[in-house]
């Protein structure tokens, strides 16, 4: 059978910022070019999540009126679903705003708490409207390879102990500024603050994603390599211009 | 003392700098004379014999500034105003700096009106500074976020600036843009709105890159009868019934000509039609935009279409030069929906294009690309001759267009010059080459292609 690859998107028309269409864009691409079937369903408010019914669950950012909305949501309609996807070793991907809700909580600059999905052992606080918004582009170690993006966030991000970042900081911000952790991982499920757009400039990134979300269907499935030179070139250039402007201060 | 101080330091800088050719000479000069006179602005502002009126919002500032300029020129009346992007407090004293004399008086104050270009998040000390007697806002779209914070952080400001100005001050707001209109609310004084009435250019649904799709109201999704770009049209909220308000300045026909756009204006009790050198419906609403700031001030139709048709492009805003007998086309691009609006207009004959896209991530042209990934590129996609991009992200860009359907990849040149040169190189004879740059990068295309119209073989060089 002709594997595919199924997507739920959560809440596209309000968690949309930063190009995050661009990572929905390079799933499909990188599916579709290796005859990977690909099929994406978007979930919106008050819409219920079957994780039986999806190989990967994708969350983007949103601002701040939107992420509460989302938050409310995310609880009350599909917060137990996304656990037990989780601990089932679902694959998922959540992006900056879509990241801070997966933790247990986010308190917001005004001091309110949206509390969070609880998928992730992690907790996130925005210190108030005079803190210093952690802006700009990110480089961080992944699996001895790096991965390049931007950041734009007000919160600061905590991880359990035992919880594992997604990378270590090379350049930039990160989780909270302070430990050099970037993202988090709990099985399957990665957040991130990175975008940018994430995936394309990391196609890797994006592979291990597609590959790790296939193989509870497909065991021992492999991708095969594409031609992934321009990524390459833009995933270099961001490197290069991240590092080095890393050492004058902006 | 200070004052006289301060001016003369703006003078000197602004002279030394012009001299010294580093810059258009407006930000040393300004903060100069902010620093040795922190109430420069206020004090001189109140010398304005006709007031001031402040232009604001995320496109079309400049090129509503320099049309409302022609108008109140021809309405009689002498202008100050900031150059070109100068849209910070500095840009204004140094403004208001050169044209004074030494003592600070202006020659022939009582005729004169200032007319300031005003960064979105600058309104607030803008607003406080310049007490102003007209606030145009023109749109409020997702823009360098890096640099801004969010799009509703940019309205809670904006709300905020209204609601404390004078009664005596005029709103002139854009119907069409929910959360340009909503400002109506907060406004004190007067409030005049325009908006679109033809709908024969708009789109059925609302693109990806709209931003403001939520009802500044009740948070309810809002429903558009028609669809203009990014998220200006007709809307309304199926919750709680806010809806886009009633015009006073009204576009009645848009209708795009060979190289440039018609409009027709209805206004109170009279209606102008004017043909300007500019393309694509955003054009539209910055000319109905100058029109309704023009109402506002009191100017009548006869004065208000004699300055529009005066006009010449804005600095960096579609002007058109020539270069090695290849004509060149130079179009800002600052953001997802602007972008948008200019791919469907220089695509919209369905000829094949030459185009060259820029793309720098210095502060001014925001630091964060992504939003690249938000605009559709979809729509060039059989209707290129040549592509080259450049920037120094110019293979973030040839990425993006790698996901765009085209036929082939695009030229990948990072240092401008020789982008520039392939580009023209890639262009036949007599047809345009269309410059799509963001900001930093359409100051040093211009530079470039100004040195080259000179010299005209330059461009072939090496």
């Amino acid at each position: 059978m002709e594997p595919n690859l199924r997507l739920a998107h959560l809440y596209p028309k309000l968690m949309n910022i930063y190009g995050d269409r661009g990572n929905i864009l390079c799933l499909e691409r990188r599916c579709r070019e290796r005859g990977i079937g690909f099929e994406v369903t978007e979930l919106g408010l008050g819409e219920k999540l079957k994780p039986k019914e999806y190989d990967l669950i994708f969350i983007g950012g949103a601002q701040d009126r939107e992420q509460r909305r989302v938050a409310e949501d995310l609880v009350k309609v599909k917060g137990k679903a996304l656990r037990e996807a989780v601990d089932k070793g679902g694959t998922l991907l959540a992006v900056c705003g879509g990241y801070q809700l997966m933790g247990r909580y986010y308190r917001t600059a005004e001091g309110e708490e949206l509390p969070g999905v609880g998928a992730f052992g992690l907790w996130t606080e925005h210190p108030g409207p005079a803190a210093k918004r952690f802006i700009g582009n990110v480089v961080v170690e992944w699996c001895g390879q790096t991965l390049v993006g931007f950041e734009n966030h007000g919160g600061r991000t905590h991880l359990d102990e035992g919880v594992e970042p997604l990378g270590r900081v090379v350049s930039g911000f990160g989780n909270n500024g302070e430990d050099g952790g970037e993202g988090a991982v709990s099985r399957n499920a990665y957040g991130t603050y990175l975008h940018g757009a994430l995936l394309p400039k990391n196609p890797r990134f994006a592979d291990h994603l597609i590959e790790t979300a296939l193989r509870r269907r497909h065991k021992g499935l492999e991708l095969t390599p594409l031609d992934d030179r321009v990524e390459g070139m833009a995933h270099a250039a961001a490197v290069r211009l991240t590092t080095r402007r890393g050492m004058i201060s902006r | 003392m200070r004052r006289i101080a301060a001016i003369a330091a703006a003078k000197a800088a602004a002279a030394l700098s012009q001299r010294l050719r580093v810059g258009g000479g407006t930000a040393l000069p300004g903060l100069l004379a902010e620093w040795i006179d922190p109430n420069i602005v206020p004090e001189m502002a109140r010398r304005l014999g006709e007031g001031s009126v402040i232009v604001t919002g995320t496109n079309g500032k400049t090129t509503t500034a320099r049309l409302l300029r022609g108008i109140v020129r021809a309405a009689g009346l002498r202008v100050v105003a900031n150059r070109a992007g100068s849209n910070l407090m500095r840009g204004i004293a140094a403004a208001l700096a050169e044209s004074a004399g030494l003592g600070g008086d202006f020659a022939g104050a009582r005729r004169l009106l200032g007319v300031f270009e005003v960064d979105e998040a600058t309104l607030p000390q803008a607003v406080r500074a310049l007490r102003p007697r007209v606030v145009l806002f023109t749109n409020l779209f997702r823009d360098q976020l890096d640099r801004y914070g969010e799009v509703e952080h940019v309205a809670a400001v904006w709300r905020d600036a209204v609601f404390a100005l004078g009664r005596s001050a005029t709103v002139v707001l854009n119907a069409d843009d929910p959360s340009v209109a909503a400002l109506a609310q907060a406004a004190p004084g007067q409030v005049l709105v325009y908006g679109v009435e033809d709908t024969s250019r708009g789109i059925d649904r609302l693109e990806h890159a709209a931003d403001a799709r939520w009802c500044s109201s009740c948070g309810g999704e809002l429903a558009y009868a028609t669809v203009f770009y990014g998220h200006l049209g007709h809307w309304s909220c199926p919750q709680c019934r806010a809806a886009r308000p009633p015009s006073r300045v009204v576009a009645t026909r848009v209708e795009p000509e060979a190289e440039g756009t018609r409009v027709a204006i209805a206004m109170p009790g009279a209606e102008v039609s004017v043909g300007l050198p500019l393309m694509g419906l955003y054009n539209a609403y910055n000319v109905l935009a100058a029109v309704a700031a023009a109402v506002a001030l009191g100017i009548d139709a006869e004065a208000t279409e004699r300055g529009l048709s005066s006009f010449t492009a804005a600095f960096g805003r579609q002007e058109r030069l020539t270069v090695g007998g290849r004509r060149v086309q130079v179009i800002l691009a600052k953001n997802p929906a602007g972008l948008n609006e200019v791919l469907r207009t220089i695509t919209a004959d369905g000829q094949q294009k030459d185009v060259a896209l820029f793309l720098n991530d210095d502060i001014a042209d925001g630091r964060d690309v992504s939003w690249i990934w938000d605009v559709d590129f979809d729509l060039l996609a059989g209707k290129v001759r040549s592509l080259t991009v450049s920037g120094n992200r110019a293979w973030d860009m040839a990425l993006r267009l790698k996901y765009a359907g085209l036929d082939s990849l695009p030229q990948v040149e990072e240092r401008a010059a020789a982008a520039l040169r392939r580009a023209l190189r890639a262009t036949p004879e007599d047809a345009t080459l269309y410059v799509i740059p963001t900001y930093t990068a359409m100051l040093r295309v211009r530079a470039l292609l100004a040195r080259w119209a000179r010299r005209p073989a330059f461009w072939q060089e090496g």
